[in-house]
């Protein structure tokens, strides 16, 4: 919001934002905001941002306004896929900022779709028929690249000045525009709250969290790690209490090599998208 | 004032046209499609102002229909059946934020298994959500009640959404004659739009839809919604008086049909009443005792008038064209008798169910209800079970 141009209307799903920044009476937010449920940010702003034409049309406003729309990746990735789905395909002038911090965090560390392989949660435990979620993250930029968006583009806090960029150009692009922004939940990853900004780091360097961003269909990787700066998964693994039981058991062996074995794939996948499509 | 021969979606699909709103969201489903079309060709022949969302689904129509709401736009929208079951969780929403959406609602049953023929069971389980209900008869009924709708639901003592029903296809789909107003008369009588602590006033942002849990003021912000819903009772006669003024079709909660020394009444909504009403007329002609009250108002349901309307009656059959199960009848014979049981007159009630999934309703059916009634005038023994119209044996 610190670089949104002008005053704004912000839309938010319910979750753990919604729930830490409105306790009514009080509000959290400067600009007008709506909270209205948990599947429906991208339909509500798409309604916002329509009333603003019409009004602006019949000249009843005459201010330039913006829109973003938030959600956690629950709400964005999986029960609110349709409406922010619908919501770009339409073309709505709106900015969507989806904080992931892979699993729904509101009711208590519940898997998404947006959790990543081997991770415990309370609805993909670990127990003695199973080591924690089965199955790789969704790549929702990548569906959102699919829906021909303007501009999209993934970030993380840690790299702030980068992070800033890319809110500056989705407020700047006409029509819809898709930031995903990883961000380090202390209760969930069960890790300490000062340890935030390095864990996304690391989620950079791994390349767990590649920082990249597609305008009009073209590609930038805007951080390649080289050589040994490209970190092991695991080590990012291991300082999260959520992936703790991969590392006492030494069958994990072969889900840890997985793991790698996706998130190198993904990573190599990215570089030829980048060359194809730059 | 024009007379047009139309359909029932038409007739509302001119009504919303004429009063023009500022944003429009809707889905199509049968048989309330054709209104969503309608009004999407009015914009596209650029015969309105109204911004118009297609959106992907009728939660998403309603939940655009919130933020075009909150954000200060009159706006509207219209489903019917499966499309207002998937608007279910918002429509609590639109009315807890005590926003002044409209919309039409063509009835049709519920899946399972599917049917998309006319019964009430779409706006009937939603009667709790908090919106204002008008139930109209015909297609005249349901151009007038489009109308009067914006100023029940914008007028500043209440500030509740409202929808407005007509029955699917038996009034949607078939044309009948409609007096229509010009569209400049019907711009002044539903007046311009003020929006309340809107998104979009730049001046003074708002915060809508804040968590208002433990500690919050949950319970007094539902107690204001319920004297919302109080205040609406006079904001809809009100403005049913005046739209009479003006068309000469004065509406009020609900209609009486020969009721004033009746032995026997007939309780209905919606299109079945005019049925019901030919048969009370044949059955005058042969001297009985019989009489009609037609419901408009549903929520809120006007308790105290229609007890007062009701209370010289010895026996009343209440018909209702939906089911509610494991209840102890359909959702307006439980209105009724609840009505009734706090007067101090005690008439014997019964409950017809009739017209599911678009099941047929002769006036023979109707005359056999009355029939199974004066029974029970006479003190002959009626079981008080419900008793269903027109069905197959067996
Ligand atoms: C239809 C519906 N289903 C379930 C819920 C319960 N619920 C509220 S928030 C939430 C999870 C939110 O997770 P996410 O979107 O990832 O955001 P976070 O709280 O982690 O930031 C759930 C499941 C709900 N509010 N509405």
């Amino acid at each position: 919001m610190a670089v949104c141009p002008g005053p704004a209307v912000v839309s938010v799903s319910t979750g753990c934002l919604e729930v830490s920044t409105t306790i009514y009476p009080y509000t959290a937010w400067k600009d007008s905001m709506i909270h209205s449920a948990f599947e429906n940010a991208g339909a509500t702003i798409s309604g916002v941002e329509t009333a603003y034409n019409s009004l602006k049309k019949q000249g009843k406003i005459k201010e330039d306004m913006y829109f973003v729309a938030f959600g956690g990746d629950g709400g964005t990735y999986d029960i609110g896929l349709q409406s922010l789905s619908g919501a770009v395909e339409r073309g709505h002038n709106f900015v969507f900022v989806c904080y992931d911090n892979g699993a729904y965090m509101n009711t208590g560390f519940q898997r998404s779709s947006a959790t990543p392989c081997g991770a415990w949660t309370t609805t993909s435990p670990v127990g003695k028929e199973s080591a924690g979620k089965q199955q790789n993250r969704k790549d929702l930029t990548a569906i959102l690249v699919a829906h021909d968006i303007p501009y999209a583009a993934t970030a993380s806090p840690h790299n702030f000045k980068d992070l800033m960029n890319k809110a500056e150009k989705a407020f700047a692009t006409p029509g819809p525009a898709f930031l995903n922004v990883i961000s380090p939940c202390p209760r969930g990853w069960r890790t300490p709250g000062e340890a935030t900004i390095a864990l996304a780091k690391e989620a950079v360097q791994s390349c767990y969290w590649p920082l990249y961003e597609v305008e009009n269909g073209k590609y930038k990787i805007n951080y390649k790690p080289k050589g040994d700066k490209k970190t092991p998964v695991a080590d990012w693994l291991k300082k999260q209490g959520r992936f703790a039981h991969l590392f006492k058991h030494p069958e994990s062996e072969k889900l840890l090599a997985d793991i790698q074995d996706y998130i190198d794939k993904k990573w190599e996948e990215l570089l030829q998208k980048e060359e194809c499509l730059g | 004032m024009a007379r047009k021969a139309i359909t029932g979606n038409g007739a509302i699909a001119l009504a919303l046209k004429q009063v023009e709103p500022d944003v429009m969201a809707a889905y199509p489903i049968t048989p309330q499609t054709e209104i969503a079309q309608n009004y999407a060709q009015y914009v596209a022949d650029g015969a309105v102002k109204t911004e118009y969302i297609a959106v992907e689904s009728e939660h998403s129509a309603m939940s655009a229909a919130i933020g075009s709401a909150a954000a200060g736009a009159r706006t509207i929208t219209a489903t019917s059946s499966q499309g207002f079951a998937l608007m279910w969780e918002m429509l609590f929403i639109a009315a807890s934020l005590r926003l002044p959406i409209t919309m039409p609602v063509i009835t049709r049953a519920l899946s399972g298994p599917i049917n998309i023929h006319c019964d009430h069971s779409d706006s009937m389980g939603g009667r709790d959500c908090g919106w204002i209900q008008l139930y109209g008869e015909d297609a005249q009924e349901g151009y007038d009640n489009a109308i009067q709708a914006f100023r029940i639901a914008e007028h500043m003592d209440v500030r509740l959404p409202v929808m407005t029903m007509i029955d699917g296809f038996i009034i949607s789909g078939a044309i009948g004659p409609v007096e229509t107003l010009e569209d400049d008369v019907v711009k002044e009588f539903a007046g311009d739009y003020v929006a309340v602590n809107a998104l979009l006033n730049v001046e003074k942002p708002v915060t809508v839809g804040a968590f208002d849990s433990l500690g919050g003021w949950y319970f007094e912000h539902k107690i204001v919604q319920n004297r919302a819903m109080e205040n609406a009772m006079d904001v809809i006669e009100e403005v049913g008086r005046e739209f009479g003024e003006l068309t000469g079709r004065e509406y009020s909660h609900f209609k009486t049909h020969e009721i004033e020394d009746a032995d026997i009444v007939l309780v209905a909504i919606g299109s079945a009443a005019g049925n019901v009403k030919t048969v009370v007329t044949k059955l005058r002609a042969e001297g009985k005792k019989v009489g009609m009250l037609k419901v408009r108002t549903f929520r809120p349901f006007p308790t105290e008038q229609i007890r007062e309307a009701l209370s010289g009656a010895k026996v009343i059959g209440v018909m209702d064209r939906s089911d509610s199960f494991g209840a102890q009848g359909g959702p307006l014979f439980t209105e009724i008798s609840a009505a009734m049981y706090g007067g101090n007159a005690h008439p014997q009630l019964y409950n017809f169910i009739y017209g599911l999934g678009g099941r047929d309703l002769f006036p023979d059916d109707i005359e056999g209800a009355v029939e199974m009634l004066e029974k029970a005038a006479a003190g002959e023994p009626v079981e008080q079970k419900r008793h269903y119209l027109n069905v197959r044996e067996g």
